[in-house]
Formats: C-alpha cells, sequence, structure tokens
C-alpha cells in the first residue's frame, strides 16, 4: 500500500469518533495485516506513538500483526455453534489443513497458513449467523449448517486439494 | 423538508411498496444470503427478464424465521402477500410463472399475510383470497409473537427511504419536533416504561434525563450495535432489516436529551450492517432528516457510524467511550457516570439498538399504550435469537413476561430428532442456565435475575441431553477469560484459575475441594471486579453449579 492511498485513508474520517480504529480496519482489509512500515507511517501522520497503535493492534481481535495466507477459514466460535459441534470443524480443519488455529511461524512473520500460503485457519467470537450453526466463513462467505464431512467440498471451491494440503 | 414533503414521500413510498402490477421480494439479510438468498434473487430477476414480464422484484429484511430462508414474499394487487419459505433457484421459473397468472406455488407457500400494522403508520392492506394458505396468525412460530421491534422487518426494503416513510417512518420525528417539547418527549419515555435492551434493563427515559440535566454545549448519544454476546444476533438483523426505525429513534433521543451529535458504534464483523446503515445515514442526509434546521426547526443533528474491532468488554459504556476515542477499550471505574463524563469528556447518552428502535413507537403510539403490553415493570416486546439444539430457531419477539416454555416448545417445537430439551442458557456469557423445570420461568428482567441468569441481550441457546454443563461453563469462562482487557486482578487472574479448575474438572482429576474452590472463587470475581464483565462472568458455572451439580460431581475422581 502506497504512500497516497494511506493519505486517502486517513482524510476519509475528519471526524474523530472511530477514526484511528476506521483507519487500521481499512489497512487490515485492504493489506490483508498490520505491516510495521505502515504503522510507522501512521503513528507519524496521527500524532501518536507507534507503542499507542500496537496496543490497539493487540488489544483488539479484528488485527493481525502477521500477513494471512491467501484464503481466510475462520469458524465461528460462538455458543449456538459451540452447542452444535463447531469444534469438530476445527478439529477437521486442522487436520484437512495441516494447521493450528491462530498459530504463528516461529520468527512472528506470518500467521501459520499451508505451506503455499493459501489458507490461513482463524476464529471468530461470533458472527450473528446463529441460526444456521454450525458456521463457518471462508474469506467473505458464510456456510451455515456445516458437519465435517461437508467440508472438504467447501474447501475445494477455493482450491483446496487433498494431496498438497492435507496434514498428516 | 416539511409535512406535505413527508405526505407525499410516503405516497411514492406506497407505490414501490404496494404496486399496482405484482411484486417478489427476497430476504436479503444476512443469514438470508448465506442460505442461498441471493441465488435465488439472481435466478427470479433471470426468470422475470427472459420472459419480459411485468412485475417488481425487491429485496427485503427478514422476517426472523431463519430456520425456512430463504424466504420470498408474493404480493399480488387485491391478494394477500404470501411468504414462500425454503426456496431455492430452482424454484425461480415456477414462481415467476404463477405470479404472472396471479397465483402462487402452493407447495412453496409458508403462509399469507392479509393486513400488517407497522404500528407508525397507517396499516398495510394487502388484499384477500388464498384461503387455502394458512394464515400468518395461524403458524405456530409467529402465532405467540408481537412485534413492535421487528415492525417492518422483511416488508419493506432497508436499502430504500421512500419504503420507510410508506410505513410512517418519520412522522414520530416530526411530531417529536414540531408538537413536543423535549421534557414531554422524555415524559412519554418514562411513562412507556421502557427499559434499556442491552441487557442491564435501566429505565431508558430516567436515563435521558440524567444527561438532559447536565450543563454543557455539547453532548453526545451513542448507539450501541457492538452486538457482542454470543448466540445473539437481532441487533444485526434490526440493523440490516429496519436501519432507518433506529435513526428516527436516535434523532427523537438527542431533540429530548440535546445532543447535537450521535455515533453508531458497531462491530466491524457486520459488513451488511454497516453498509446499510451508512445508506440510510446517507438517505437520511438527502432528504435533510439529518443536518441543520431538521423539518425547518432549530434542531440539527449530525450522525457519524464508528466501528468497533472486535473486543467484547466494549459493550461496557466507558470502554466503549474509550474505544471511539481510539483508545483499547479498557472500562474505567464509575461514577463519573457517560451522563456527566462521556465521549470526549462530555455529557453522553448510550443505549442499545433495540432500545432506540422503540422510541418511534412510542412517540406515536404514546407511553400508556406500550406500558399496557408485556408485564408488570417489564413493559414492551423483547426480541431474542432462539438457537442451539431446537426445531425452529429464528428471531423471536414477543412480550417481556412471556416464559421460557412458550418460547422453546410453542415457538420452537421443541428439541431436535425427539431429544429432551435440558437448559436455555439467556443472557450470553453473562447469564447463567436455566434447567427445564424452571421452564415456566416468566422471561423479564427480575425473573430471570432470580434464577441466577440474566436477560442481557436475548440470546437463548437451548440444550438438550447431548449438551455437557461442565463443557458449556467452560466454554463461556474460555471465552470470557480471553475476552477480559486484563486491567483489574480479579477478572484477569480469576478467570484463569476457575478456566485451570475447569479443566482439571473436565480431565477427571478434580476434588470435591476443586469444586468448593470454584464456587468461593466465583464468588470473589463477582464481588470484587471492575466492571460488568467480570461481575457476571463466574454466572454460568455458578448456575451449572447450583442446577446441574450432578454432572460435575460425576466427573469426581473416584466417581465412577
Amino acid at each position: 500500500m502506497d504512500t497516497a492511498r494511506l493519505n486517502e485513508i486517513v482524510e476519509r474520517y475528519p471526524a474523530p469518533a472511530g477514526k484511528i480504529l476506521g483507519i487500521l480496519e481499512q489497512v487490515q482489509r485492504e493489506v490483508g495485516y498490520l505491516p510495521k512500515d505502515i504503522l510507522q507511517f501512521l503513528a507519524k501522520r496521527l500524532e501518536v506513538s507507534l507503542s499507542e497503535l500496537y496496543s490497539l493492534a493487540t488489544f483488539y481481535s479484528f488485527f493481525t500483526l502477521a500477513p494471512l495466507g491467501e484464503h481466510v477459514v475462520t469458524v465461528c466460535m460462538g455458543t449456538a455453534c459451540h452447542v452444535k459441534g463447531a469444534p469438530e470443524l476445527v478439529a477437521t480443519l486442522k487436520r484437512l489443513l495441516g494447521v493450528e488455529v491462530d498459530e504463528v511461524t516461529r520468527d512472528g512473520k506470518f500467521l501459520l497458513t499451508t505451506e503455499d500460503n493459501h489458507f490461513s485457519l482463524t476464529s471468530a467470537r461470533c458472527f450473528g449467523a446463529c441460526s444456521m450453526a454450525p458456521v463457518l466463513r471462508v474469506d467473505n462467505k458464510i456456510f451455515g449448517y456445516i458437519t465435517p464431512d461437508r467440508i472438504p467440498a467447501i474447501l475445494e471451491q477455493f482450491g483446496w486439494k487433498e494431496s498438497q494440503h492435507r496434514g498428516s | 423538508m416539511d409535512l406535505d414533503a413527508l405526505k407525499a414521500a410516503r405516497q411514492k413510498g406506497l407505490q414501490k411498496l404496494l404496486p399496482d402490477r405484482p411484486r417478489v421480494a427476497v430476504g436479503l439479510a444476512t443469514c438470508g444470503i448465506a442460505a442461498g438468498g441471493d441465488r435465488v434473487y439472481a435466478a427470479l430477476e433471470a426468470a422475470i427478464r427472459d420472459r419480459g414480464l411485468d412485475m417488481e422484484l425487491a429485496k427485503v429484511g427478514c422476517i426472523g424465521y431463519c430456520r425456512e430462508e430463504p424466504l420470498v414474499n408474493i404480493q399480488i394487487p387485491g391478494k394477500p402477500c404470501v411468504i414462500l419459505h425454503r426456496v431455492t433457484e430452482a424454484d425461480a421459473e415456477e414462481i415467476v410463472r404463477a405470479v404472472a397468472a396471479g397465483d402462487v406455488p402452493r407447495r412453496l407457500a409458508l403462509c399469507r399475510v392479509e393486513t400488517w400494522d407497522p404500528l407508525v403508520g397507517e396499516k398495510l392492506d394487502f388484499g384477500t383470497g388464498f384461503d387455502d394458505i394458512p394464515a400468518y396468525a395461524d403458524i405456530p412460530y409467529f402465532a405467540p409473537q408481537r412485534k413492535i421491534v421487528l415492525r417492518d422487518a422483511g416488508f419493506i426494503n432497508p436499502e430504500d427511504i421512500d419504503e420507510y416513510f410508506a410505513v410512517g417512518g418519520y412522522r414520530a420525528l416530526y411530531k417529536a419536533l414540531t408538537e413536543m417539547t423535549p421534557e414531554a418527549v422524555i415524559d412519554e419515555v418514562i411513562a412507556s416504561g421502557l427499559r434499556g435492551r442491552g441487557g442491564a434493563g435501566f429505565p431508558t427515559g430516567t436515563k435521558w434525563n440524567f444527561t438532559k440535566v447536565e450543563k454543557s454545549l455539547r453532548k453526545y448519544i451513542i448507539c450501541n450495535a457492538d452486538e457482542g454476546d454470543p448466540g445473539a444476533y437481532m441487533n444485526r438483523n434490526e440493523m440490516e432489516s429496519d436501519p432507518h426505525m433506529i435513526l428516527e429513534g436516535m434523532l427523537i433521543g438527542a431533540y429530548a436529551i440535546g445532543a447535537r451529535e450521535g455515533i453508531i458504534y458497531v462491530r466491524a464483523e457486520y459488513p451488511l450492517a454497516i453498509a446499510r446503515l451508512t445508506r440510510a445515514m446517507e438517505e437520511a442526509r438527502a432528504h435533510g432528516l439529518l443536518g441543520k434546521n431538521i423539518f425547518g426547526t432549530d434542531f440539527s443533528f449530525e450522525l457519524t457510524l464508528a466501528e468497533g474491532a472486535g473486543a467484547f468488554v466494549c459493550g461496557e459504556e466507558t470502554a466503549l467511550i474509550a474505544s471511539i476515542e481510539g483508545k483499547t477499550g479498557r472500562p474505567r471505574p464509575r461514577p463519573p457516570f457517560p451522563a456527566q463524563k462521556g465521549l470526549w469528556g462530555m455529557p453522553t447518552n448510550i443505549n442499545n439498538v433495540e432500545t432506540w428502535t422503540n422510541i418511534p413507537v412510542i412517540i406515536s403510539r404514546g407511553g400508556d399504550w406500550f406500558a399496557g403490553i408485556g408485564a408488570e415493570k417489564n413493559t414492551g416486546t423483547k426480541v431474542y435469537s432462539l438457537v442451539g439444539e431446537v426445531q425452529r430457531v429464528g428471531l423471536v419477539e414477543v412480550p417481556l413476561g412471556t416464559p421460557i416454555r412458550t418460547l422453546v416448545y410453542d415457538v420452537g417445537n421443541g428439541g431436535i430428532d425427539g431429544r429432551d430439551i435440558k437448559a436455555v442458557q439467556t443472557g450470553g456469557p453473562s447469564g447463567g442456565c436455566i434447567p427445564a423445570s424452571l421452564f415456566d420461568t416468566p422471561m423479564d428482567y427480575e425473573h430471570l435475575t432470580a434464577v441466577g441468569s440474566i436477560m442481557g441481550s436475548g440470546g437463548v441457546v437451548v440444550m438438550d441431553e447431548t449438551t455437557s454443563m461442565v463443557d458449556t461453563a467452560r466454554f463461556f469462562i474460555g471465552f470470557t477469560h480471553e475476552e477480559s482487557c486484563g486491567k483489574c486482578a480479579p477478572c484477569r487472574e480469576g478467570l484463569k484459575h476457575m478456566l485451570m479448575i475447569l479443566d482439571k474438572i473436565l480431565s477427571g482429576k478434580a476434588t470435591r475441594e476443586n469444586l468448593d474452590l470454584l464456587e468461593e472463587l466465583s464468588g470473589t470475581i463477582k464481588k470484587t471486579s471492575l466492571c460488568g464483565l467480570g461481575q457476571t462472568a463466574p454466572n454460568p458455572v455458578l448456575t451449572t453449579l447450583k442446577y446441574f451439580r450432578n454432572e460435575y460431581d460425576a466427573t469426581l475422581k473416584g466417581a465412577k
């Protein structure tokens, strides 16, 4: 993301209410995470300390400091989903993708994704789609009434191949 | 905009809502879309275009019967509005063919609606006929319901202000601004008995007065749309299905309180709600309903949308304010209360989405009318999200004081595959588990508290014989532990230790002393935590210990 685009995002917030979080959310959406150099730029531009932005980035679950894979698989961990079997979905996904939820590589640089950076696995508090529990989301698409056996077909829509991605 | 313009806008809206040709409308809230509603919409669009048919295709919000989605409304002039259910794209051809012939496919029909009362405007008369299709009021899922909050949901297009005008939208605001003093508005809200729908149940009119009496050049009102309770999604539907009712409620509140600026704080996880609110604000601004001198009066009001970034604790008022100010959402001790020192240090009034949605109805129909619905000191309705191990899931709006049994068995039709229902969990992570033996408990603020749970935001998660209550308690403590902001020790450290004890219990290594410690620790955290998160976090453990002690005992070392 270049400086011009960043300035454009900043200027979209003339009012102070919700400004800083709004800007960070837009960066997270467009870049997929909050890179250090962008946070440094924003700290100067918004006249706040870098440590303040770091504390926001780590306090709120919407932000990640490490890049995500091309497709992000998110399992809803809300109450209805829990009661209707979300833990089994997580176990199945870990096995199919060979990754852990929210795990970061040893150097802290990447959220652990499949080796080809094609998928990341993460979880969310609640999508608010409780009637269709259990629910999972791939990128921005929500899938409801999920059973473990339906997962491979869903992943295949996003380029999952058993031979390539399945964990041991 | 003036009264004549408002009346003209209503007529224009009615032509869209009740056109003189057939109208086919697809329920497109988040859950409708996920259930395939967008594909149904596309298929209907193609079918209408290919045949060159003379009919309207519209988007509407969600009527709340989530289990039956995707839902499609068919309106043929002079005939009742027929709601079709479980529609797929394969049904599109059959639907448009029938509608073109003045009919509806019977096999897809759920019910018919002859008239609908949007409460703040004249009734919508759809028509009569199709007597072989069940009436709306005879559908068990709908029969016990009373729609005040969801008065337009599933009937109007949430992306078109004209359709909101059609159901009497912004008439209550006009009435408040031109016929009532701010004091009279507050008196009406006090008379209605409306209590905060975010969970605590504090009387709304009284709360408004706290901010009103403060002497300050700047005051703020905030709509808390950071719906954080897992298992609750009524606010999402209220925003997605009828965003203007929230704007109108806030405008009336701002006038009464004397605020010129407002903020809607909505969680970033709700992209469609954000998009529809943003559009609603643009439309309102274009009609002069936001900005300077609204309806030609000296009342001016500006509204901003701020996105939350995923922190459960931001439901707490002082944390929410910190978050809007661009800080980490950590609560601070009260007093001073937000009414004295809130956003940017100014007097601030915060209400939940659903609280705001009731305001236009109260102003339009009167506080006494509203007070006649519900139970003693618990007036009006509440929208519940009935989910979990129950047959008919969805959003259910019933008068306060309705017994749990009505919700679970009459509306929800009981357990899945004949399984016995064991408990309901209400109030999210701050609530508790209520056993089936107490299902005659009326759902109101006091009775739910008396059995150890809370109303909260209205999540009702049904649990059956397959659900482990110890695991459920662990789930909630895991959640609150994760979401604790870490500021005060009882919550930060106490919940961590509760979690460790629960893990020990679940692994079968715990002793009776561990259970005693768990109970004692719960009491300490409740008494000593800084904010509502910690003060209520032990509730799921305390209620399961109280009502399902046998399940804990069965895991103890040597129990088997």
